[in-house]
């Protein structure tokens, strides 16, 4: 159909710009949801705020299928290696929402049971502030991102160099 | 007072009329435990150890063991309590199914070995955790990274041991099973376990044969952060706890703590905590509905169900500030008056959710496919169900009519008029219907509070507890003091230890508290609905089919950040 559209005209562009473009709008999700965090993702998915309008609604729970980590709610020490092996299971290029006060930062549970912000673990790309964050705040998270991964270029592995508190040194 | 018996025995233990606790010896508390099961205590609320290092008032030995038990016509509870010489002691678990989680939980917080119990090991804090976090000596900030997850073979070795499928030799090994059964993993990330619960299952073919479950993934201090935090400063913690009906936490704490202090509400505040009780209820009930229904493959009913808890947001944050952590409760009444205009907005939020609920409730009610997978899938009897302190709408599904606002009326509740839903198998459709007719039953009681709202002031008057106004802060050196004291030291609660518990939406929610007479309370333990029904999980999945176990987990309604805390 496109072809037809487009007659004899010719498009040129980089392969870079033309992948991206199309990764923008098609963001799959895993939300790695633990607590109140999760609930206030369920409104973003939800009717009112629709995440579908930014391409980004199919919601999958399979690591290996999703291309956006969200983390949502708080990451104990217990909780840790999972979260570990569930972004190591992601294909690249990937992207991290860290969502929230505690995912960040632990927020106000400094503890000795819950991490202080995920990024000891895993690399993060967007941190979202509140304590849950509004829906609003997710979707501008998302636009970042979205933004962002006009950087990626299949020339070169960005990101890899990351070591976390549980990789193996 | 119905313990007559228990009270009569021990001449020489100290009974307290307030806090209904009755002091006994060490060598008399087990005794003691199985004597009041015997005079009708079979619904056993929480056990859990006092450390009593550093205490304000010196005590006989540096542990005490508690009991709380609630009489099985659940008016009258009573709590027994004794000091250990060393930190052991017997275990319950033979009386009470719900006592197996809740030992292994006082193990694991404060080290205190459980004789004779099945299992005694680690249940909130990872495997690899060294020391006990509860105990005063352990530092708050301290720690500890875990780099495995937990192997649950051996545990599934001793339940299936349990049920003839292996057998252990002379060393202690156990066999290959009997069956060619599957070991499977649902969760801790898997949609229907929220992220937080494994589910660790034996399958032949389609059946679940055996279930161990492990918990503690969104374990999050909240015990040990209360005893470093001002009594105001715990609100925001307890939103966290239930965090699909934040206020009801709220409410729940706020309440015991006033009863230490021991003040009276003014009428508007009451009346005004049991609104937004009420349409916490509501809102808790239809996510839970939303969830359970998709995980059971009926989509259309999340959309219908989720739009009217998103108007009831918006309401919660013209009135809080917050859409879902609310921190609307304060010691002494509350952070804000209603605002202009409120009766409207909920007016039209009772229709809506009138509306969602009624068209969700439509497409499933005569549904057959929805009654195929629900009708008589993982039920559990009424006697199981009390053992294992399962309360709310799921007690209430097994047939056990017991709601605290029925059964021990505070606030208004007794002046209200409203029916308790009781279903009658205790299987996923009853757990179901039930949610969905007290959300009717709670909109009821809206509706006869709207209007009736009456005027006067929405907190105490009493400066030790309630901040003054801004303009004496600003305009006086009284004021100025005052503020400074209450937000520095806090509300000062007289020494005593008191447990108190109102009817969350999941069930009895309770604060076991002990005060030290300073602004922070020496401990503070959570009686925990979601906590003790997700100890029934293994019991009313084994048997059933895998599909099946993933609807049983949703129609529990387990809330995570109220069951690991």
């Amino acid at each position: 159909m496109g072809v037809e559209l487009l007659g004899d005209a010719v498009i040129t562009t980089r392969l870079d710009d033309a992948v991206n473009w199309a990764r923008e709008s098609s963001l799959w999700p895993f939300v790695f949801g633990t607590a109140c965090c999760a609930i206030e993702f369920m409104s973003t998915a939800a009717s009112k705020h629709d995440i579908s309008r930014f391409g980004a609604e199919v919601v999958r729970f399979s690591p290996r299928q999703a291309d956006l980590l969200i983390v949502a709610g708080t990451i104990s020490y217990k909780q840790a290696p999972i979260l570990k092996q569930i972004y190591d299971q992601m294909p690249y290029p990937k992207w991290v929402i860290s969502m929230g006060a505690c995912a960040c930062s632990g927020g106000f549970y400094d503890n000795y049971t819950t991490l202080q912000g995920i990024d000891d673990i895993i690399p993060v790309d967007v941190y979202v502030a509140g304590c849950p964050p509004r829906p609003e705040s997710v979707l501008d998270a998302l636009m970042m991102i979205q933004k962002d991964l006009h950087k990626e270029s299949l020339s070169k592995d960005i990101k890899k160099d990351f070591v976390g508190r549980l990789d193996d040194v | 007072m119905t313990f007559n018996k228990v009270l009569s025995d021990y001449k020489d233990a100290v009974y307290d009329e307030k806090s209904h606790t009755l002091t006994l010896d060490e060598k008399d508390i087990f005794e003691a435990v199985q004597l009041s099961y015997d005079e009708g205590g079979e619904f056993l609320l929480d056990i859990t150890i006092t450390d009593y290092l550093d205490y304000i008032i010196p005590q006989v030995s540096r542990f005490a063991l508690v009991y709380i038990i609630r009489h099985k016509h659940f008016k009258d509870y009573i709590i027994l309590k004794s000091f250990l010489s060393e930190p052991k002691c017997q275990s319950v678990s033979h009386l009470y199914k719900s006592a197996d989680w809740l030992e292994r939980e006082a193990y694991d917080q404060y080290g205190v070995v459980f004789e004779n119990h099945p299992n005694l090991s680690r249940i909130l804090n990872h495997w690899q955790f060294q020391g006990h976090p509860l105990r005063k000596d352990y530092p708050i900030t301290k720690g500890q990274y875990c780099t495995d997850s937990l192997n649950l073979m051996p545990r599934m070795n001793e339940r299936l041991f349990d049920m003839g499928l292996v057998s252990r030799d002379d060393k202690g090994e156990y066999s290959e099973p009997s069956k060619d059964l599957m070991f499977i993993n649902i969760g801790p990330s898997h949609p229907a376990t929220h992220g937080t619960i494994r589910n660790f299952c034996a399958m032949d073919g389609e059946t679940v044969i055996a279930n161990v479950s492990e918990i503690g993934y969104l374990h999050r201090g909240f015990e040990k952060s209360c005893e470093n935090h001002t009594y105001n400063q715990i609100i925001p913690y307890t939103d966290r706890l239930d965090y699909c009906s934040a206020t009801t936490n709220n409410v729940a704490f706020a309440k015991t703590v006033e009863e230490m202090l021991d003040v009276e509400l003014p009428p508007r505040a009451i009346a005004v905590r049991v609104l937004v009780m009420e349409l916490s209820r509501i809102i808790n009930h239809l996510v839970c509905l939303a969830a359970q229904l998709v995980d059971m493959g009926a989509l259309t009913n999340y959309w219908y169900l989720y739009n009217p808890r998103e108007s009831s947001y918006k309401f919660f944050s013209k009135l809080t500030g917050a859409r879902l952590t609310n921190s609307y409760m304060r010691i002494g009444g509350m952070s804000y008056d209603l605002y202009e205009g409120y009766e409207e907005d909920l007016q039209q939020i009772i229709k809506e959710i009138e509306d969602g609920v009624g068209t969700a409730r439509s497409l499933v009610e005569h549904n057959r496919i929805f009654h195929d997978r629900t009708q008589n899938v993982c039920p559990i009897s009424a006697e199981d169900a009390i053992s294992f302190g399962l309360s709310g709408p799921n007690l209430r599904a097994s047939g056990v009519n017991f709601d605290m606002r029925d059964k021990n009326p505070y606030y208004l509740y007794n002046e209200l008029d409203f029916d308790v839903v009781v279903g009658s198998v205790g299987d996923i459709y009853d757990r179901i219907m039930v949610r969905f007719e007290e959300i009717n039953q709670s909109l009821r009681i809206m509706k006869q509070l709207l209007g009736n709202v009456p005027d006067g002031k929405i907190c105490v008057d009493n400066p030790a507890i309630i901040l003054p106004p801004k303009q004496d802060v600003y305009r006086s050196i009284e004021g100025t003091m005052n503020q400074f004291k209450l937000i520095y030291e806090g509300v000062k609660v007289p020494a005593q230890e008191y447990y108190s518990s109102i009817e969350a939406t999941n069930g009895e929610l309770g604060f076991y508290i002990i005060s030290n007479g300073s602004g922070y309370p020496h401990k503070v333990k959570v009686k925990a609905p979601s906590f003790t029904a997700m100890s029934a999980y293994s019991s009313m999945v084994e048997g059933s089919m895998l599909a099946d176990a993933v609807l049983n987990l949703g129609s529990i309604n387990i809330i995570a950040g109220e069951m690991d805390r």
